[in-house]
């Protein structure tokens, strides 16, 4: 499902080149559950970009779905994100001004999607994560553990076949922490293929496969 | 992205800003409202003075005497000719077929006095004509009689403010009135004209040419007023007029003609420039929103960084978001431009009921300037807000807290 093939990805700092990715090449086949460890700068956020096609690689070629997707337009991307690819993020990344429900409708209204089925999914969704309750709060009423519940329910709510998680626990404490993963990996159950990046060896280790990133290169 | 899910963000988002929003609305607003007001007096004053002189009659021709060399400019008021026009030319142009009232013309100033009460007034030697020409309106009595207009004759009209100045206190009908050292009989007064092009038939009083000449020691006319008997013979009677008077001018073509039709087109032409350059000058206060439309959008932008970037995350083009920025600055526009009629409507309104003498109207194309316009500078300055977010790299935008 994922292919990336030599992928490197250097950035200018002044004079200086980093090589953020060193030549990268990996398989994650569909509903695999991969987690991506490493010490911070070690390139494994730019991993996750790339992956996210939020950032394009400087060489190398990336196949999802078997397509090339290096070269596209910025547009295209877009579209192929919002298709297949849901992201979870550190900082829940929620738009503070809507409601949970509105907050996961977004994707949807981006896709064009109408309105009455837009209602049914969200209604539904939100079960899924157990907030049917919270569904009109802003964010500023919501305690940490279900602001990334709402944000998880707006990864699934395109049903991505791909789920980016980038340091999913690391601002809630210990007990909802283990309700997000628990969360993530059921949805890993039904068939999501997830990815999850963190620092926390003991969360790393419920992978069944576990990769190290150090200075840009897989350490095996 | 449907359209009206783009509208129902970019509300949201505005919403989610009330006091900038309502900042840049007021803004906006003022900048509207200015133009619709200038706009509306302009074309009102325009408008007013072009029906004060088609009230005249558009089938006014006034005779000048003497002829300069017209370059654009006023006509000229004072002849520089030493043949005057006389009574005997404006008798030889009723030969003109095209001509229905001739009206000589001779004023000056003079003291007019009554029972000990006197003052100094303007005095408009003419004939029965006048009247006819001039389109005035007789309160009491009569108007001069219709008679030879060399012959001279003591009566007088007199205009009301000369009748209440110098008759308060009984009927001025009948009574001698003193013009220098010759008596006038009032036979008429007139009713209240107002100011009619700086004439001010209130303040007049209005004796026989013949007297006038004699009283004035003069046998030129200031002017001849001659109404033509319709609109398309206007022209016929203008060559006739020139060929009557060139004839008795020894072959000299020494006079000036001025057209009811001339004077309103110029008049029209003067008043919308100037209507243009004091719009043009409101025209600045909307620019002036623009850039604080932009200015807003940019903070907008710069806030909602993190959002843009997320928006990017879940799949939006940037087309979408563009759309989603220029929907903020346009609705933004919208509803200054909205605010700035009704706040310009309330301006004019409150003039009317200051003037009522001044009719003020906000012409409709007016009105759909002033939105058109301000809806395109709202969009103008939008754009390169709206291009900003959309160019906003997603990582960098996401890693912003």
């Amino acid at each position: 499902m994922i292919q990336l093939k030599n992928i490197h990805r250097t950035f200018q700092v002044g004079e200086q080149t980093v090589r953020a990715l060193n030549d990268i090449s990996l398989t994650i086949n569909k509903g695999e559950y991969v987690s991506v460890m490493g010490p911070s700068g070690s390139g494994k956020s730019t991993l996750l970009n790339v992956i996210a096609l939020l950032d394009k690689p400087s060489s190398g070629r990336y196949l999802l779905n078997n397509q090339d997707v290096t070269q596209r337009s910025d547009d295209e991307l877009a579209k192929i994100r919002r298709e297949n690819i849901g992201f979870v993020f550190q900082f829940f990344h929620l738009i503070p001004r809507l409601s949970a429900a509105e907050n996961i409708e977004m994707p949807m209204i981006l896709a064009g999607i109408a309105v009455k089925e837009r209602k049914l999914r969200v209604v539904q969704t939100l079960a899924s994560v157990n907030l049917q309750d919270r569904a009109q709060h802003r964010p500023d009423q919501l305690s940490g553990g279900q602001l990334q519940r709402v944000a998880i329910a707006r990864a699934m709510i395109m049903r991505p076949e791909i789920l980016l998680a980038d340091e999913p626990t690391g601002n809630l404490d210990s007990k909802s922490g283990t309700e997000i993963i628990e969360l993530l990996e059921n949805l890993n159950r039904q068939g999501v293929t997830l990815m999850i990046i963190t620092h926390d060896q003991a969360l790393g280790d419920r992978a069944p496969r576990q990769i190290r990133i150090v200075d840009g290169q897989i350490a095996q | 992205m449907l359209f009206k899910d783009t509208l129902i963000q970019a509300i949201g988002a505005i919403s989610a800003q009330r006091l900038r929003a309502a900042l840049i609305i007021l803004a906006m607003g003022i900048g509207v409202a200015s133009v619709t007001v200038l706009t509306a007096l302009g074309e009102s004053a325009r408008s007013y003075i072009v029906n004060e002189f088609e009230a005249l009659g558009t089938h006014l021709v006034i005779v000048l005497p003497g002829r300069t060399e017209t370059t654009g400019g006023q006509p000229p008021l004072f002849g520089e000719t030493p043949r005057d026009l006389t009574l005997e030319d404006a008798e030889a142009l009723s030969r003109s077929h095209h001509i229905a009232a001739i009206a000589p013309l001779t004023i000056g100033s003079a003291p007019v006095s009554t029972q000990g009460l006197e003052r100094e007034t303007n005095i408009f030697g003419s004939t029965y004509a006048l009247r006819r020409v001039r389109h005035l309106t007789i309160a009491q009595g009569s108007f001069l009689p219709k008679m030879d207009a060399n012959k001279a004759m003591p009566v007088c009209v007199i205009g009301q403010t000369v009748r209440e100045q110098l008759f308060a206190e009984q009927p001025a009908l009948g009574q001698w009135l003193r013009i220098n050292d010759r008596r006038f009989r009032v036979i008429g007064v007139l009713a209240s004209e107002g100011q009619s092009i700086g004439v001010d038939f209130d303040e007049m009083v209005i004796i026989p040419v013949a007297s006038a000449q004699a009283l004035f020691d003069t046998r030129s006319l200031f002017r001849i007023l001659v109404e033509t008997k319709s609109k398309q013979s206007m022209y016929q009677a203008i060559d006739e007029i020139n060929s009557i008077i060139k004839a008795r001018h020894e072959g000299e073509d020494d006079i000036t003609l001025i057209t009811q039709d001339s004077v309103v087109n110029t008049f029209d032409k003067i008043l919308a420039v100037l209507t243009l350059a004091v719009v043009s000058i409101a025209g600045i206060s909307l620019v002036v929103a623009g850039v604080l439309v932009m200015n807003v959008m940019l903070v907008s932008v710069t806030q909602r960084t993190a959002e843009v970037g997320l928006l990017k995350a879940l799949g939006a083009t940037q087309r979408q978001l563009q759309g989603l920025f220029l929907t903020e600055a346009a609705i933004l526009s919208l509803a200054g431009a909205v605010l700035g009629l009704l706040l310009g409507q309330a301006t004019l309104a409150t003039l009317e009921a200051a003037y009522p003498n001044f009719p003020v109207q906000l012409p409709a194309w007016a009105l759909l300037a002033a939105l058109g316009v301000s809806l395109f500078t709202g969009l103008v300055f939008g754009v390169l807000p709206a291009r900003k977010a959309a160019k906003l790299n997603p990582i960098a935008a996401l890693a912003k807290k």
